[in-house]
């Protein structure tokens, strides 16, 4: 069991743009409209960067930048777990499409778009922040497994932030890995409560599958079963809640992620 | 940091596969690197391929896996006493207890690249392409993780080239937070169109193979590869020849996308932690087994960051001129084959490497020669500015 301090949040998906407008929808205290997801052009990247930094990139950083202005903390010495459920779609497709061409020639820039890391890299070139970052995949699981890298790091007593985001794929990937709908979140986390301190999560790692997978608010689940990173709607919404809670995740089918959510005003929260 | 021993270990490059294949080659200064000949591709460039892929086919459980990655994968696996000694942890720890934590660029992209040229009419790809268990990401880590039997924590880290360097930390710290109790670390990368023209655009990849560190170095020649290594607390099963991990380190240059820093600050820094983790000083490391893929700006800044930390006396050498540049899984291959330095005393040189370039100044050996090395440092570093260094020592 290791538990940690959620200092900040962030949060991009149908109808949840930004943590602000969403924790009341999260806790049903208002109602929920779904909307295109709105990702702005991260102010981080330099004009040039930020065209072309694909879509991918322009979420995961929009929602790190909420989460780290929400904590007050410096993303120059923060280390970083990006996590994604697969690529760059629209880049991946784009080469793919050129290498079953005739001319097989790629675009550099395309090139080094592709990498799983993309979003870690132009969040490092963007912030200038030169601490260690890492990049995750684990298909369906991808929030879960960043959270226990996540939790593994503020274990060895560092704060950490941990960026979880996925984009549909275009046709014809999309057929044989359909993602619902875009999705990006957050988190800032800290071994030690701080002024910031929104909540303290414990977490246990057990073997066994999950029975019973903590579902989201009813008009969300859709979207917790249709994209990966929208397996953290639950625990968010248990955040926006602020109330003493559990939430169970299913991880890599045979195991049980359990995280157990005191808010701050909580007593024994900093226990 | 915590040390951990390297239990046992397996390996799987252009050399050969195994242990005394790949040591035997190292001793020799035989480089794997031939004329490309993978698939069709009109490229004038010498590559690093494991003979024989095409023709093992994942079959029964493991056939919805099947493709090259998984297959180098599984070839791995199978060197040496590598699955004996997984049982054996297995049987010590219980399957539950035992991590995965793997790495790969670009896992079985190959798979989806062949897809796409057999779309049909409508666009969509052919029946019994598998998205999950092939191309993506994760889908090394799931086929590993099933075909050692094991039920632990599991991801795949893809960081470019540096992935399977910073898979040896993700494990050190889930064994510290007591997440799991032993850890298989390594990963597996293999050729692929997406990363042969992809470098190719970049201007990067040599004519002939790759010569490292050489005034007339001109880029690199990829590789495949696949490694594992067992990590667990140190204990009985450690002798003194045993190989230990006794620190690691991670940084962000902050600088480019695809080009290194000039001023190798962000690997000077990545070495840097990797001796504090370890407790050591610049000069109790024996040798340093460097990332030099062979590009001008890749290795100009690799040798700045060395001799900014250990001046001129440490040797070092790359030994991409005898792998290639296997991109994701080249951090476990420069651990493994540090780890063989260390058990065989012996410091492999640089084949194809002839002239050093004259502006560099550490102690570049070009050469194999015997030594014992007591401390090895293993440099690996990828796109998006990541880099990850590790110190490897002997038990005893």
């Amino acid at each position: 069991m290791t538990h940690l301090y959620i200092e900040g949040i962030g949060l991009r998906g149908l109808g949840l743009n930004g943590w602000a407008q969403s924790a009341p929808v999260l806790a049903g205290l208002a109602d929920y409209a779904a909307a295109p997801v709105e990702v702005p052009l991260c102010p981080l990247l330099p004009a040039n960067e930020r065209r072309r930094a694909p879509k991918t990139v322009n979420l995961a950083l929009a929602v790190a930048a909420e989460a780290f202005s929400a904590s007050g903390r410096s993303p120059l010495t923060t280390p970083v777990v990006f996590s994604s459920s697969g690529g760059e779609g629209e880049t991946i497709h784009g080469i793919l499409s050129t290498l079953a061409s005739p001319q097989r020639e790629l675009s550099p820039t395309r090139f080094h778009n592709s990498v799983h890391n993309a979003a870690a890299g132009y969040w490092s070139i963007g912030t200038g922040a030169t601490s260690a970052s890492t990049s995750l995949c684990a298909y369906d699981d991808s929030f879960a497994a960043a959270l226990i890298e996540a939790a593994a790091q503020v274990a060895a007593n560092q704060p950490v932030a941990m960026i979880v985001y996925d984009v549909p794929y275009p046709a014809p990937l999309c057929l044989v890995r359909p993602i619902g709908a875009a999705f990006g979140m957050a988190l800032v986390l800290s071994p030690q409560p701080s002024a910031a301190s929104l909540a303290r999560l414990d977490l246990t790692l057990r073997p066994g599958a999950c029975a019973a997978p903590t579902a989201a608010p009813l008009t969300l689940d859709y979207l917790r079963q249709s994209t990966p990173a929208a397996r953290s709607l639950p625990l968010l919404a248990a955040l926006a809640a602020n109330m003493a809670s559990v939430v169970s995740l299913d991880y890599l089918t045979d195991m049980t992620l359990t995280l157990q959510i005191t808010p701050r005003p909580a007593p024994g929260w900093q226990a | 940091m915590t040390v951990l021993g390297l239990s046992d270990f397996s390996l799987v490059t252009c050399l050969g596969s195994g242990r005394a294949n790949t040591m035997s080659a190292l001793r020799g200064g035989r480089s794997g690197l031939l004329p490309c000949r993978f698939d069709t591709l009109p490229l004038a460039a010498y590559v690093g391929e494991v003979p024989g892929l095409d023709a093992t086919q994942l079959t029964g459980e493991w056939a919805p896996f099947d493709c090259r990655n998984n297959r180098l994968a599984a070839l791995a696996l199978a060197q040496d006493e590598f699955l004996r000694t997984v049982a054996q942890a297995r049987a010590r720890y219980g399957a539950a207890r035992i991590g995965v934590f793997l790495g790969t660029s670009t896992s079985g992209i190959l798979q989806t690249e062949t897809a796409y040229r057999h779309r049909d009419s409508s666009g969509a790809l052919p029946p019994g392409f598998n998205y999950a268990r092939t191309h993506n990401t994760y889908a090394l880590g799931h086929f590993v993780r099933d075909y050692l039997r094991l039920s632990g924590p599991a991801f795949v880290v893809s960081t470019a080239c540096a992935a399977t360097s910073k898979v040896f930390v993700s494990a050190a710290r889930m064994i510290e937070a007591g997440l799991c109790d032993a850890a298989i670390v390594g990963g597996a990368d293999s050729l692929c169109a997406t990363t042969l023209f992809g470098f190719h655009s970049l201007g990067v990849v040599a004519e002939g193979p790759c010569r490292p560190f050489d005034a007339a170095r001109n880029g690199i020649s990829i590789g495949e590869a696949a490694g594992f290594a067992l990590l667990e607390k140190p204990g009985d099963q450690h002798g003194p020849d045993s190989v230990l991990l006794l620190g690691a380190g991670e940084s962000s240059d902050a600088y480019h996308m695809s080009s290194p820093d000039p001023d190798g600050k962000g690997a000077a820094r990545a070495m840097q932690l990797a001796l504090q983790a370890a407790g050591l000083a610049p000069s109790e490391i024996d040798y340093i087994n460097l990332h030099g893929t062979a590009t001008l700006a890749g290795d100009a800044s690799e040798d700045r960051a060395v001799s900014h930390l250990f001046g001129n006396k440490i040797p070092c050498s790359s030994t991409k001129g005898f792998t290639g540049h296997t991109l994701g899984a080249s951090g476990i291959v420069a651990a493994i084959i540090s780890a063989l330095a260390i058990q065989g005393g012996f410091l492999p040189g640089s084949p194809h490497t002839n002239h050093v370039d004259p502006e560099f100044s550490s102690a570049y050996a070009l050469r194999g020669r015997t030594a014992r090395l007591q401390r090895v440092l293993s440099n690996a570093f990828g796109f998006g500015g990541v880099n990850c260094s590790l110190v490897l020592g002997r038990a005893a």
